[in-house]
């Protein structure tokens, strides 16, 4: 079989990395093809170039035998090339139809776009109501929208952009049968993932991408995780270990949590329950958006809660404030870096006084002793390996995985009684991601409660003693996470949603 | 093709010499504007800059007036800096800077003719006090009912400028003023006169509050968590309130405490230089003050070179309408051109300006 798309030496440099070095690889009609690397290794640039949202700097690419050379999105859907997102671009207040519409150069009047838009979901197994406002759907209901969409231009080639990071297990298993049809028919896919099962499971080729350049092709099905790791990192990884020590004393007790979003399209917590004991680490799991960011805000003070659904070591903290209960030993490290866990434009020193000020004594009678908030700083950046030129430097011009291991240094170095922290890994490379799990760990053996907020379910396996996960804005109840199936985790975050598979027509 | 592209930190460089090349290109833009009115740029530039100062013939005068007029500019810009620095907008200091005027003048008035040192510390107070809950209008509204505090600062100024015709008219006029509008002059009841504290150089109460405010600003925001929270909420308002910085309490001290600066401003320029409550008291430092704030890049030392400099043009701007015949309206081009030339340059310090060759298709 011919190649559908050919891409040859394509290079593209942004000031001070090379995104894309010399990259080639060739895709076949029906061919799912894996695109596999870990954060900052080039996948988005590669797909960004053969979507047309960016102009490579060198290098060609070939599409059915002809010279393919995007200027733009709509030139690349002209050609038959349409791609999904891993940030979804639809408006919470237009029903289905509509969102469809205002993405195509021609839409149909509504009636028979709905009727399409029926038809094309049944036959490929993506059941979807046209008349639905998307601000009701479920995070996978909003990915099915995004695919349908593209399948409506009737695609030569699909790209994938990290689409199962929204997904629970099971719709994972449902969206892989539409892949597979797809792909029967012809459609060749081109998926984004840096998760080594998934690829395993469905892909028939596989481009490895290491800082930007190819190191490996191979067929997934004949490689073990193991491998792909290996080859997509570089050097082997050891899993992280830990000291076991009995659980201790419960240190932090939520009853009855429940808390209105302060944002109008957040996740609402219902009767929230959990207990976590000294050096036991709780990891949460769940689909983005079903209550993560409000969890952590009403853990961290941000959010004030009745007093009692909040205690710690016995005492009421539900009505404190951020820094009453860093007092008391609860501390945070939120998902977002820039912006909430750091402030980007404040050097790292300021940025040690924005959380450690009050256990790490860095004020005396509200005046910063700088010299103390100099040296808690250097003292992170030296134990969590921060590269950095000097903590006089602006947080924003370290890298992503840089400033995380700050972020969770900083936190971990204050002796915490319990620690939350939300996706401590998010976008984080695979050495730093290892060194930050392997810091929540030493901290629980130290006797440490550790909650550990993820959506990486192989992180949370990786390290928690009790599984628990939030579905629309419900914690499921704890279970211990040895022993804990696939299935099992799947429907403690809600299942398929209720999404079922449409019948084969 | 040229194109900006963001630094990973703002140039510290850039930072230090953009205020510097702003006024070399005024100055440079500005000979040309005055060149295509048909004046002799260089002496239209020199002035501004340079006769106010070293000129024998009107120094003498001219140089008390930049302290004299540079002490409001300067004591108002540094209370709307901490709040400019937290993104809470005063842009009302215009009619907090009226409500501490009546208020301290009020004070005096009430006092008149007692002769105690008394009188002019409670006028200090007053006129702070009269500011500070002007200021809290705005505050209070935002608080509690989320509203815009740029609007509703801006609007009280209108109502105090009402506020101060009605008093000149009423309640304050001079008894034996034959019926002008206006209050007594303060300048004549020694126990409420704010004097100059060396003969000659227009250095008043009013100017040396103003100094002491900068050093006070200058350590809060470096020394101070205060100061630190306030810069912080400026920059992520989420990392502020995850610090444990309570957003209502903020905006209450911003407005507050640039009201209290502005309100004093007033009282030391009604009891000095202005001399009495009058319908065309306030003239603008209100407004002006904005100018310096950022012109000083909301920095305390920025801002009192700022206030200087903005003085200058003030004086140098009358002096060439008077000598040179320029229109005011060239003078007042010309001073926002300073502004416009600095935030212009300003885009190095975050940006550096990369060519680009052809990109391949």
């Amino acid at each position: 079989m011919t190649a559908l798309l050919t891409v040859e030496g394509l290079t593209k440099a942004y000031p001070g990395v090379v995104a894309n070095d010399d990259v080639s690889f060739a895709i076949a009609p029906g061919e799912v093809h894996a695109l596999l690397g870990e954060n900052g290794a080039g996948k988005s640039t590669l797909v960004k170039m053969i979507y047309g949202l960016v102009r490579p700097d060198a290098g060609r690419m070939r599409l059915r035998d002809t010279p393919y050379t995007p200027s733009e999105p709509r030139a690349a859907r002209a050609s038959g090339v349409a791609m999904v997102f891993q940030h979804f671009s639809l408006f919470d207040a237009l029903d289905v139809a509509e969102n469809i519409a205002l993405g195509m150069e021609n839409p149909p009047p509504q009636r028979q776009l709905a009727r399409r838009i029926r038809e094309v979901s049944e036959a490929y197994g993506l059941p979807l109501d046209p008349d639905r406002l998307v601000g009701e759907l479920s995070a996978g209901e909003r990915q099915r929208v995004e695919i349908i969409r593209c399948l409506l231009q009737d695609p030569k080639l699909l790209i994938m952009d990290e689409p199962t990071s929204v997904l629970t297990p099971q719709e994972v298993q449902i969206l892989f049968e539409t892949l597979r049809k797809l792909a029967a028919e012809g459609t060749a896919i081109l998926y984004i993932s840096h998760k080594l099962e998934e690829i395993r499971a469905l892909c028939d080729n596989a481009t490895i991408l290491r800082l930007g350049k190819v190191v490996a092709t191979c067929d997934p099905r004949e490689k073990s995780a193991a491998e792909l790791a290996e080859m997509m990192v570089g050097t082997k990884l050891t899993p992280p270990e830990r000291e076991s020590a009995a659980p201790g004393e419960v240190v932090l007790d939520v009853s009855g949590l429940s808390m209105k979003s302060a944002n109008p399209f957040g996740t609402t917590l219902k009767n929230v329950h959990f207990r976590v004991r000294a050096g036991e680490v709780l990891g949460i799991g769940g689909v983005a958006g079903n209550g993560q960011d409000e969890l952590l805000a009403a853990l961290s003070g941000e959010s004030r809660v009745e007093p009692d659904a909040i205690r710690l070591k016995g005492a009421d903290v539900g009505q404190l404030g951020p820094n009453a209960r860093r007092r008391l030993g609860l501390l945070c490290a939120p998902e977002e870096r820039l912006g909430h866990a750091a402030a980007p434009d404040m050097s790292l020193t300021e940025n040690a006084i924005l959380t450690g000020v009050i256990r790490e004594d860095l004020a005396a009678r509200g005046f910063l002793r700088w010299g103390a908030a100099q040296g808690f700083a250097r003292r992170i950046v030296e134990r969590f390996d921060v590269r950095t030129p000097g903590v006089g430097h602006a947080a924003r011009s370290l890298s992503g995985g840089n400033l995380q291991k700050f972020v969770i240094g900083r936190e971990v170095l204050q002796r915490p009684e319990v620690l939350v922290v939300n996706q401590p890994t998010w976008g984080v490379d695979a050495s730093a991601a290892a060194a930050i799990r392997q810091a929540l760990l030493d901290l629980a053996s130290t006797g440490t409660a550790v909650i550990c907020i993820s959506q990486d379910l192989d992180e949370l396996m990786e390290i928690s003693d009790q599984f628990a996960a939030l579905n629309e804005g419900r914690l499921s109840a704890p279970r211990p996470a040895r022993g804990l199936s696939i299935e099992e985790i799947g429907l403690m975050m809600g299942g398929a949603h209720d999404m079922e598979v449409a019948d084969a027509v | 093709m040229i194109r900006l592209e963001k630094r990973p930190e703002p140039s510290r460089f850039w930072t230090a010499v953009t205020p510097v090349l702003a006024v070399l290109t005024t100055m440079i833009a500005g000979g040309v504007l005055f060149a295509m009115l048909g004046k002799d740029p260089l002496e239209s530039i020199r002035t501004i800059f340079w006769d106010p100062l070293f000129n024998a013939q009107f120094a003498d005068f001219a140089r008390p007036q930049l302290l004299v007029k540079a002490g409001p500019l300067i004591l108002i810009a540094l209370g709307l800096s901490l709040g400019f620095r937290a993104g809470i907008w005063n842009i009302g200091a215009e009619g907090q800077y009226i409500a501490g005027a009546i208020c301290g003048a009020g004070v005096a008035l009430a006092f008149y003719p007692l002769d105690s040192w008394i009188v002019f510390p409670l006028m200090v107070l007053a006129g702070a006090l009269g500011g500070w809950a002007w200021g809290m209008i705005p505050a209070l509204l935002k608080i509690r009912f989320g509203t815009n505090e740029i609007l509703v600062s801006l609007m009280l100024v209108y109502v105090a400028e009402q506020f101060l015709a009605s008093m000149s008219l009423g309640l304050l006029r001079n008894p034996e003023g034959h019926g002008f509008p206006g209050s007594r002059n303060l300048q004549e009841y020694p126990a409420a006169a704010n004097t100059e504290i060396i003969a000659g150089t227009g250095m008043h109460w009013g100017v040396m509050t103003a100094f002491l405010a900068v050093i006070a600003a200058y350590v809060l925001l470096n020394r101070h968590i205060l100061g630190f929270h306030i810069r912080l909420a400026g920059q992520s308002p989420r990392a502020a309130r995850f610090a444990g910085v309570s957003p209502p309490l903020l905006v209450a001290f911003c407005l507050g405490t640039s009201g209290a600066l502005a309100g004093l401003a007033g009282l030391f320029e009604v009891a000095g230089p202005a001399g009495q409550i009058s319908i065309d008291f306030n003239v603008g430092y209100g407004f002006t003050a904005i100018i310096v704030a950022f012109l000083g890049r909301l920095h305390p030392v920025g801002i009192l070179l700022a206030g200087l400099l903005m003085a200058l043009t003030y004086i140098g701007g009358e002096l060439a309408q008077f000598m040179l015949g320029l229109p005011a309206a060239a003078i007042q081009a010309f001073q926002g051109m300073l502004l416009f030339f600095l935030l212009g340059f300003d885009v190095f310090s975050n940006y550096r300006v990369r060519r680009v060759t052809s990109e391949v298709a």
